[in-house]
């Protein structure tokens, strides 16, 4: 049973028992425009909560990725070496960034939850 | 949501920007297109492949009256050799002999007038300075009511044929009045992208009514700021203010091409002296990157034993190329096409290469020989 959380940051992460993923919304997605390069994080790498974790680049502009929330990379989505644009045409899936173990769910718990982020993306 | 700190000035296009859903930003003091609903890639890819209209109104025009060899004073282009119905490209210098600006200028057939278009963030600097330095023999016009749109693209040519006949009788560099859709026109044979296209002035009153005949057509789609620059880059095209400023003269940004030889041997602009003399410290470059990864403006520039040699002036992807290219100033010891280099980002040295520009191969409508 997953679960899905969302940061003011535009990135979103689904925990499924112990591991997470983590992508950007598709507000962030619209809001960069074709994507032509992603930076991912290294297997084995310690994240913290609000930390860079990944970069993004559109053909203007590079942007950067932040965890969610804190804990250690356990892989990230290859596939988007090949094909950034899989960040365009299905962000809040197969475009996903990288995997994670949690140091503290509470962290993630606390993040806001579909309706809530459906809501602050309005009051922008 | 940011709130704008300064009042945007607006196009002729405006409300049709808006209607064709155009994302507008903040840029030169005008709110523009960045970018329409189709986005940067597809509006760069279509242009090379098909045909694709900008607003450029936000750029200078203006026209010369009076002693207009006197521009030569600013310029060190070849102004007064320019032939009846040519456009010439040159730099604005400043007194110390660097770049104020780079623009084009034109002498239309039977005209005493020159006609100018200069860069749009610079424009009221450039105005008041070539006022200043030809004051008494020659008066500046500003036309900031005029339009200026860009047809680029190799099917260009067929679509704009449909609404200006004969205007395919113009090759490169060739500027002519004609008309559009029934509106006057300057037209040129020239643009910002390497591909084969034209840069239309009109009146501002007809600027919408021509934009849509020309959209209207199967070949165009409206093409934004953000394709703009990937698609002048590719092409190994210089951006004022970035590629090259008033901290450059013409030798370091490798723009030596655009001084005439007249005035080459006259020594006769502002800065002759160093800009002829030797060759200089720094000298500007296209790069492309080794890898997938992009280097931006104002990423640092490294040998290979990590000094840094110069800086990148402008950085991006290029759609055409599916790779990353950039332009930078780099040691004249390091210029050589095949040097290579090492681009700083986000603290990791990427490997790279000094490379010949344009990236792109050019299209010009060259006249047949």
């Amino acid at each position: 049973m997953s679960e899905v959380r969302y940061t003011d940051q535009h990135e979103w992460i689904r925990l499924d028992g112990d591991e997470a993923t983590v992508g950007i919304t598709k507000y962030a997605a619209e809001a960069l425009g074709d994507v032509v390069f992603v930076e991912l994080p290294a297997s084995g790498k310690a994240v913290k909560a609000g930390g860079e974790a990944a970069v993004v680049e559109s053909v203007k502009a590079a942007s950067d990725i932040y965890a969610p929330a804190g804990g250690t990379v356990t892989g990230a989505n290859a596939a988007l070496e090949k094909e950034p644009s899989k960040v365009n045409e299905d962000p809040e899936g197969q475009g996903w960034f990288f995997k994670m173990t949690l140091t503290d769910k509470g962290e993630f718990a606390k993040l806001m939850d579909s309706a809530a982020y459906a809501k602050f993306v309005e009051s922008l | 949501m940011t709130i704008a700190s300064e009042i945007l000035r607006r196009t002729p296009l405006h409300a049709l920007h808006l209607e064709l859903g155009g994302k507008m930003v903040p840029f030169a003091g005008y709110e523009m297109p960045v970018q329409y609903p189709a986005g940067i890639l597809k509006e760069h890819l279509h242009t090379r492949e098909k045909a694709g209209l900008f607003d450029v109104s936000h750029m200078g025009q203006a026209f010369l009256a009076g002693d207009t060899a006197a521009l030569e004073r600013v310029t060190p282009a070849d102004v007064t050799g320019l032939k009846e119905g040519m456009q010439r490209y040159g730099l604005l210098l400043t007194e110390a002999g660097t770049i104020q600006d780079d623009f084009m200028f034109s002498r239309l057939a039977g005209e005493a007038d020159l006609y100018v278009v200069v860069n749009a963030g610079t424009k009221e600097g450039d105005f008041a300075y070539i006022a200043e330095k030809l004051n008494g023999v020659a008066t500046l016009m500003p036309r900031l009511d005029r339009a200026l749109l860009a047809l680029q693209g190799p099917l260009s040519e067929q679509v704009l044929e449909r609404h200006s006949p004969g205007i395919s009788q113009l090759t490169f560099m060739k500027v002519v009045r004609a008309t559009v859709a029934g509106a006057p026109a300057i037209i040129s044979r020239t643009g910002y992208t390497g591909e084969d296209g034209f840069e239309i002035s009109l009146e501002g009153a007809d600027a919408e009514r021509v934009a849509r005949a020309l959209l209207g057509e199967s070949e165009v789609l409206p093409i934004g700021l953000g394709a703009r620059d990937s698609l002048r880059l590719e092409a190994g095209l210089c951006l004022y203010g970035h590629d090259m400023d008033e901290t450059r003269n013409p030798a370091e940004a490798n723009l030596m091409w655009s001084i005439g030889k007249r005035r080459r041997e006259a020594n006769d602009f502002p800065g002759a002296a160093a800009t002829l003399g030797a060759p200089p410290a720094i000298k500007r470059v296209g790069i492309l990157p080794e890898g997938r990864a992009p280097a931006r403006e104002g990423a640092e520039i490294a040998d290979k034993q990590g000094r840094i040699i110069g800086k990148v002036t402008s950085g991006g992807f290029g759609p055409s190329l599916n790779a990353p290219v950039a332009m930078g100033y780099v040691e004249n010891a390091f210029a050589a096409d095949g040097t290579a280099i090492d681009l700083m980002v986000r603290g990791k040295a990427l490997a790279a290469v000094v490379a010949p520009m344009p990236f792109v191969p050019n299209n010009y409508r060259r006249p047949k020989k």
